[in-house]
């Protein structure tokens, strides 16, 4: 790898050779010509400005989506009451009340509010926003119910934390980390924006069509989702306009929809960003010099791309099944309502739940590889250490990524697949979590030893190891067929997987924004507003999952509109926590507030700072802040591995992957450990 | 600002962009198209009796039509190493037997497609089939027989009349391999014995369902309006490319045309894979 072309600083010359006039012209025309407003900031083909937008679309999704289950939230909580000011005004009083009581102020104990219903003439707020079929008086139907948990899903997974953690900083950092001027193919990455945003909309959209948004989980099990959503008469604002609507713009036909334009969007992000990773890497940037992030976006890429097709493949058949009557997904003999449903049969349920779940596995490493790669460059960066064992996290996360492809039937195994089926998912299910957790002990290994500063991002990274931690091992018994079958489809599971996702993954979200703020923007994001932020949503996330370990264990199913309150059982032991998570979650929405003004604020008052205010190694610290079109001034070149922190002999406790060697002769280290032998200061060509 | 290696190989990997670009998404196309496979295949081994049709396929145009993709291959690379070659002209000359090749396969496809269309497919009930099946004897035509839903199978290509409470209709005729199969050979002498237009009146309160052989009618049609759609979408796609680099595309020759033939390069090598999705496609849909 050491005898690569030069890139960067001959390419400009190189093509000029075959193709003079044309090459020519282009450079005049990037270095005189201002682009307008829409081509630089709407319809960009620049991997910074296409990286800002994904940033700013997901934020917003991730928080559409939470404001989603904030309102499911209080159906679990107070069932069947009506969703107005007057009821939440009383619950809030009570509270109050409580803590006062609690606090020997109040004498009496408070009693429970009296639930208010609301008055006809003058409907709640949301009864205009969604509908009188969907919140008729503030109370929410169960299918609505059903609605919110299903779009919950669909919009925080797809819509959320994919296009943050995978295309957003993928997009902004990848290049600048293995030092390159742009994507591979810039124009198919505005056309990935693009149809992310189509998407987004068709799917935000679906919530106004008639009958509502899908609303069959956001796994769209079949038979459920291929009858649901049946065309009815248009009504808008009360007004029928006897019209039936078709069946191709019912919600769950848009979901349907929507996700082939998402699907085709990421397809189209993770061919570019394995191609720019394997092509476009600057001279010196062997593989094993790479930064983990880029690992990570490298491997992510590829579940996307081999992951996702078997799904829009899912997705079309369904919608056969909706829009052309076929019976793909459907045994014949269904009964709906009591009427026997005219299909030639012939299909299986299973065949989606496979398919579904083919990507559905991969998908959670979508999620939580991006994240590990950012909780490595700032967990390096901040203990101020080179990352233990990081060739060994390379190849676990390689690994990582082949298994995560032939693990999906551990969600199936309460379909009756057989033994022999459920045995080898169980095998590969357990084998999984060696590389996961070879990577996690890594990780806190670099740690051990280090002059650790609690930066604005270590303050995330530092939260997200344990919690991690807790997410991971409690899925565990979930991956063994015997206690799946008790905690199958209960608070457990969703306990668990938002433990890995929530305080995992939007925790190294935040650490990632906080790091890279400073490159995107040339200033710095408040370090006292980030700690009003962090504090109350790291005690409030705990607040909310942890007490669903204990509902779920006590047997309390997931996808119960009323709570569980029908179930004595559950009556007597843990329902008093629906309250208690309800208002740890509302409050935490409050919590965010902070990060919210602090990042809009920070892009234009900031503190200003320089190129390199985290004193990092990796080659993104050594182009301007923010960087030009173009990225880099001058050529770029890496001399070493991304983590040289506290180099024995070197100037300062950081030696920038950028910066040439004063020696031509390699320099062999000796740590404390064995572990830490290295040699460095190669020079990269000879 | 210049991207590397757009069009010139970087040397350790010895290949442009686009080419591993293409050979990626080609890799997501395998996976589209393999669950598509996979599909079919839990569909047809998980299929009741009598439910999967067989021979319903006009082999000699699937033939055809095969044909006249691999030979649109050969003239892909014809026009690939044309531009190497630096000859314009034949480039132009192949590149239009390609299009052309690619034009003549959609339109057989709309010949089967419509003959699907026409095509009615009637189950009746399993007590109202003695009823007809002289008549059916007689005529030689084809009875299939899903046991597991109580109904018997007749098609016909050649409906005359579906109004009121009839159907009317000139039934397929048994296919030469049943005859061939059968025990005694009066079969074979009622065939020539049968007239060929002779029709078929079946009461509507006898069926059980009935319709064209479209994918509400069965599984198999389901997988198969969906996989031959799905590949006539890449080979509209496809032909759209090429007639952008016939025409407009084309000028990039004066420029630069080593560029001009690595795109050639990349759009063949998605238009070879287009031709084995279908090589795949006709042994499992036409031959079985």
């Amino acid at each position: 790898m050491d005898d690569l072309p030069p890139s960067s600083e001959a390419a400009a010359h190189a093509p000029a050779a075959s193709s003079h006039g044309h090459a020519a012209h282009d450079e005049h025309g990037h270095e005189h010509h201002e682009l307008g407003f829409i081509r630089s900031y709407i319809f960009s083909t620049d991997h910074k400005v296409i990286g800002i937008q994904y940033l700013w679309g997901g934020l917003f999704f991730l928080y559409f989506g939470f404001c989603l289950m904030l309102l499911m939230r209080w159906q679990l909580a107070f069932p069947g009451q009506a969703l107005t000011w007057a009821n939440a005004s009383a619950h809030m009083g009570y509270q109050w009340d409580q803590i006062w009581y609690h606090l020997g102020v109040l004498k009496v104990a408070p009693t429970d509010p009296v639930p208010i219903p609301s008055d006809p003439n003058h409907p709640p707020l949301l009864e205009y926003i969604f509908g009188k079929d969907q919140m008729p008086g503030g109370v929410m139907t169960p299918d609505f119910y059903n609605t919110l948990g299903a779009m919950h899903g669909t919009i925080m997974v797809f819509f959320g934390i994919v296009p943050v953690a995978f295309a957003a900083f993928g997009n902004y950092v990848m290049p600048l980390q293995i030092g390159t001027v742009d994507m591979a193919f810039p124009r198919l990455n505005m056309g990935s924006v693009i149809l992310f945003f189509v998407s987004a909309i068709l799917m935000c959209g679906s919530f106004f069509v008639p009958g509502g948004a899908a609303k069959s989980g956001w796994t769209s099990y079949t038979p459920l989702a291929t009858i649901s959503d049946q065309p009815q008469n248009t009504v808008f604002f009360g007004h029928n306009f006897h019209y039936m609507w078709p069946m191709w713009l019912t919600g769950q036909s848009i979901w349907i929809i929507a996700m082939a334009f998402n699907i085709t969007s990421s397809l189209l992000s993770s061919v570019n960003f394995i191609t720019t990773i394997v092509q476009l890497r600057a001279k010196g940037m062997g593989w094993m010099r790479m930064p983990f992030f880029c690992w990570t976006q490298f491997v992510t890429a590829f579940l996307l791309l081999l992951a996702f097709p078997p799904l829009e493949a899912a997705a079309l058949m369904q919608l056969m099944d909706r829009l052309a009557g076929s019976s793909l997904f459907s045994p014949g003999g269904l009964v709906v309502g009591g009427t026997p449903l005219h299909s030639s049969g012939g299909g299986t349920p299973l065949l989606w739940q496979h398919l579904f779940w083919f990507l559905g596995h991969p998908e959670v490493y979508v999620l939580i590889l991006p994240g590990l790669g950012i909780i490595c460059e700032v967990v390096a960066n901040n203990a101020r250490k080179p990352i233990w064992g990081y060739n060994q996290m390379v190849y676990g996360l390689l690994v990582l990524g082949f298994l995560s492809m032939i693990v999906w039937a551990h969600h199936m195994y309460l379909t009756g697949m057989g033994t022999a089926v459920s045995s080898f998912f169980q095998l590969t299910t357990i084998i999984i979590s060696v590389p996961t957790i070879l990577i996690l002990s890594s990780l806190i290994i670099s740690l051990w030893g280090g002059a650790i500063r609690f930066t604005s991002p270590m303050l995330w990274a530092t939260a997200f190891l344990p919690l991690f931690g807790i997410g991971g091992l409690t899925g565990i018994p979930l991956a063994f067929n015997a206690p799946d079958t008790f905690l199958h489809d209960s608070y457990y599971i969703i306990a668990h997987f938002h433990y890995v996702i929530a305080p995992g993954t939007i925790f190294a979200l935040f650490a990632g924004v906080h790091y890279w703020y400073p490159k995107a923007t040339g200033r710095m994001m408040s370090e006292f507003w980030n700690k009003v932020h962090f504090w109350p949503t790291m005690i409030l996330m705990n607040c909310v999952f942890f007490p669903m370990f204990l509902q779920g264990m006590a047997g309390m199913h997931r996808r119960m509109y009323d709570g569980g309150a029908t179930y004595e059982i559950l009556n007597k032991n843990v329902l008093h926590w629906n309250v208690f998570i309800s208002e740890a979650a509302w409050l935490m929405g409050l919590a965010q507030i902070p990060f919210i003004i602090n990042f809009a604020f920070s892009w234009k008052y900031g503190r200003k700072v320089s190129d390199n205010p985290w004193e990092a190694t990796t080659l993104e610290w050594s182009a301007p802040s923010p960087p030009p079109h173009g990225n880099f001034i001058g050529p770029v070149v890496a001399y070493r591995g991304p983590y040289e922190y506290s180099v024995p002999g070197a100037p300062h406790d950081f030696t920038p992957q950028g910066e040439p060697p004063t020696t031509d002769k390699p320099v062999k280290i000796t740590g404390p450990h064995p572990e830490e032998e290295r040699t460095i200061g190669f020079p990269p060509l000879t | 600002m210049e991207i590397p290696y757009t069009f010139t190989a970087r040397p350790d990997t010895g290949l442009y962009n686009g080419k591993l670009g293409i050979w990626l998404f080609l890799a997501s196309e395998v996976m589209l198209f393999g669950a598509i496979f996979t599909a079919y295949l839990f569909m047809r081994l998980g299929a009741e009796d009598g439910t999967w049709p067989d021979h319903i396929q006009n082999v000699w145009l699937g033939f055809a039509n095969t044909c006249i993709l691999i030979t649109s291959s050969i003239t892909m690379v014809w026009a690939w190493v044309a531009l190497k070659e630096r000859k314009f002209n034949t480039y132009r000359l192949a590149l239009g037997l390609t299009i052309l090749c690619g034009l003549v396969f959609l339109c057989i496809k709309a010949v089967e497609y419509d003959s699907k269309f026409n095509h009615l497919g009637v189950m009746i009930k399993e007590d109202a089939i003695e009823k007809y099946r002289p008549e059916l004897d007689k005529m030689n035509a084809y009875v299939g027989e899903i046991p597991s839903q109580h109904v018997f199978e007749v098609r016909s290509e050649d409906v005359k009349s579906t109004d009121g409470d009839t159907f009317v209709f000139v039934p397929d005729k048994k296919p030469q391999y049943l005859i061939n199969l059968a025990q005694d050979k009066s079969a074979a002498a009622a065939e020539t014995e049968a007239d060929k237009d002779a029709t078929i009146t079946i009461q509507k309160s006898d069926v059980e369902r009935s319709g064209y052989l479209l994918p509400a009618y069965g599984t198999y049609y389901a997988i198969y309006f969906l996989v031959t759609g799905l590949h006539a979408l890449h080979i509209i796609g496809g032909v759209i490319v090429m007639l952008y680099f016939l025409t407009i595309g084309s000028r990039l020759y004066k420029r630069n045309p080593e560029q001009l033939s690595n795109r050639i390069e990349v759009t063949g090598i998605f238009w070879h894979f287009v031709d084995l999705v279908w090589i795949t496609v006709f042994p499992i849909l036409y031959l079985t």
